[in-house]
């Protein structure tokens, strides 16, 4: 169970270029939750993610994970069980090093951070054994793109859609406690975003992994998971699940958030994509 | 053999397989993590101070495992100011490159010489071994070969363990390291711990294969191992490590030869920064003339040929 109290982020305090990207947010995700949220640009979504993920440290507020405080935990202590995805493909993966490689240096969240200085260090001498590369091998093939067969080729020669899938297992890989989708689909073409939709909802209904998605299409945020969160202006202004959002449109939900915002949506890249049927 | 004599070869040979090691720190921290670290300099006069010091006290094998470690702690403040301090990483070795003068001229006892003419060398002791006439003329070659030989087969080993993959990622996506929990203060840290050991051991070899230790032998050295890692990477490309390992000692002893060549052509030996200078320029620059004129080549036949089509269609 994820929980944020009072989370508050302003960037450039005291000067002119001051930006309050988050007042006060609170959110409570219950284990196994899919929430997906909308909000124009500056609405505070990556900022939200970035907080939790531990890219800084909230101004005010409290975070807890599973019933533990991790406000102050380090972003790479914190993506032990944070797993996220940005919206360039490009961002996920190291593009020089081989898919095998890549999965391997994913897979170091396993390791049990409580193990004995020596047994970490024979741990961080070892090598990628046969066991590792079959379980690689395997989850590779749930993605049906063919890349169990080109586990020794550099991850730069991939696609878009092929480097997403990727960045997806990796992040996966290890079942991790919440997972954050930062418009992962938006970079991609309209097939390879299909595609890399479709694998990310098997694993997360799968595994029942909570998890975040940052949206700009609305029938998507109806559809996908079993919450819709909107945001405006570093706020939640809206957060809708369960019969509520069953019978929902997405005159409906506009409709709603004008109601919350007190202003209507003014994101372009919204609207344009209503009438998108995905 | 006109040109080159056997002589003239095998000091090229040599000195070039010391200055791998220098390479290959290059190879370690520039090519891999992506850092640019300029206390190479000092780092491998420290190491020759250091080496030649403890060789003075007759430890010639002790003193590389300290030259070694001093390289070691040179890395580890350089590699602190950048992590901890939020240093930019060309400052911070700038700022330690300053600093490691003072130290060298310290470790060296405020002299800006050291000689350790008459003792005990590794390189004495491995000739020692047989009194065959073969091997006391190539004993310091293989002795050389040796131990680049070994540094290069650890290094290949280690960058395919956990930790290895886990620098090479620090260096190819930061936003992917942190995403797999590894600490990339933790994998900068002991890369260019890793990348400066290897800088103090070539000092110390230096040291003991000149049988001297000076306080400005460091000057240039890392243009030297820039120019040496940039020929290696033009003629063995950015594919697999092994390639990638092994263009790093063969740039650094093609590197040497390069100069024996210029110092045959009776280059004046206070030229020899500008010789050095034009050889990372021309390596450099290599690829991408040779992309200007593979251009320029497609561009004369496409244009010839559609004329060509052209006429074809008007007759």
């Amino acid at each position: 169970m994820l929980e944020l109290s009072h989370i508050s982020k302003t960037f450039n305090p005291g000067t002119i270029n001051e930006k309050k990207a988050l007042t006060g947010v609170d959110l409570k995700m219950e284990d196994g939750d899919f929430a997906t949220i909308v909000g124009s640009n500056g609405a505070g979504k990556s900022t939200l993610f970035n907080a939790i993920a531990g890219t800084f440290i909230a101004d005010e507020g409290r975070i807890e994970l599973d019933g533990e405080d991790i406000t102050f935990e380090k972003e790479h202590v914190r993506s032990r069980y944070i797993g996220r995805l940005f919206q360039d493909p490009l961002m996920g993966t190291a593009p020089h090093m081989t898919i095998e490689e890549n999965l391997s240096v994913a897979y170091l969240r396993a390791a049990d951070p409580g193990k004995s200085f020596f047994a970490r260090i024979a741990q961080d001498f070892s090598r990628i054994s046969a066991k590792e590369r079959a379980k690689f091998r395997e989850r590779l093939s749930l993605l049906d793109m063919g890349l169990e067969d080109r586990m020794e080729s550099p991850v730069g020669l991939l696609s878009g859609g092929q480097r997403q899938a990727l960045t997806l297992l990796m992040a996966t890989i290890v079942t991790p406690k919440i997972l954050l989708l930062d418009e992962h689909t938006a970079a991609l073409d309209p097939s390879a975003a299909a595609k890399v939709l479709k694998i990310t909802r098997d694993i997360v209904k799968e595994r029942s992994i909570t998890c975040l998605m940052v949206t700009h299409n609305m029938n998507q945020a109806l559809e996908l998971g079993n919450r819709t969160l909107m945001m405006d202006g570093g706020r939640i202004v809206l957060d809708i699940g369960g019969e509520e959002r069953r019978g929902m449109s997405v005159s409906d939900l506009l409709s709603r958030f004008a109601q919350n915002a007190g202003q209507s949506l003014d994101n372009d890249r919204i609207l344009l994509s209503t009438e998108e049927n995905v | 053999m006109g040109f080159f004599t056997i002589g003239i070869i095998q000091t090229a040979v040599e000195v070039g397989l010391i200055y791998a090691l220098v390479t290959m720190s290059l190879f370690i921290s520039f090519s891999i993590l992506d850092i640019c670290d300029l206390s190479t300099d000092g780092c491998y006069t420290l190491g020759c101070a250091v080496g030649a010091v403890v060789t003075m006290a007759g430890h010639p094998v002790l003193a590389i495992f300290l030259a070694m470690l001093a390289g070691m702690c040179s890395g580890f403040v350089t590699a602190t100011l950048q992590t901890r301090f939020g240093v930019q990483s060309i400052l911070a070795g700038i700022i330690v490159n300053t600093g490691l003068y003072t130290v060298n001229l310290a470790v060296m006892g405020f002299s800006s010489n050291v000689s350790i003419f008459g003792q005990d060398t590794v390189f004495a002791a491995f000739r020692k071994l047989s009194s065959a006439g073969w091997w006391t003329d190539y004993s310091r070659t293989i002795l050389l070969a040796g131990i680049v030989g070994l540094v290069c087969v650890l290094l290949y080993r280690f960058l395919g363990t956990r930790l290895g993959l886990s620098i090479r990622a620090t260096g190819d996506s930061m936003a992917m390291v942190k995403a797999s929990s590894i600490d990339p203060a933790f994998t900068i840290t002991t890369g260019l711990c890793l990348s400066n050991a290897l800088t103090g051991l070539a000092g110390c070899l230096i040291g003991q294969y000149n049988k001297t230790s000076d306080i400005n032998l460091g000057t240039g050295m890392v243009t030297i191992a820039l120019a040496s890692l940039i020929i290696g990477q033009t003629l063995f490309g950015r594919g697999g490590m092994k390639l990638r390992i092994l263009g790093v000692i063969v740039g650094s002893v093609l590197y040497r030869l390069i100069m024996a060549a210029a110092l045959r052509l009776n280059v004046p030996t206070e030229a020899f920064k500008l010789v050095s200078a034009l050889i990372v320029a021309i390596a450099i620059s290599a690829p991408q003339v040779k992309n200007m004129a593979l251009f320029s080549m497609k561009k004369s036949s496409a244009l010839h040929g559609s004329s060509v089509r052209k006429g074809d269609k008007n007759a």
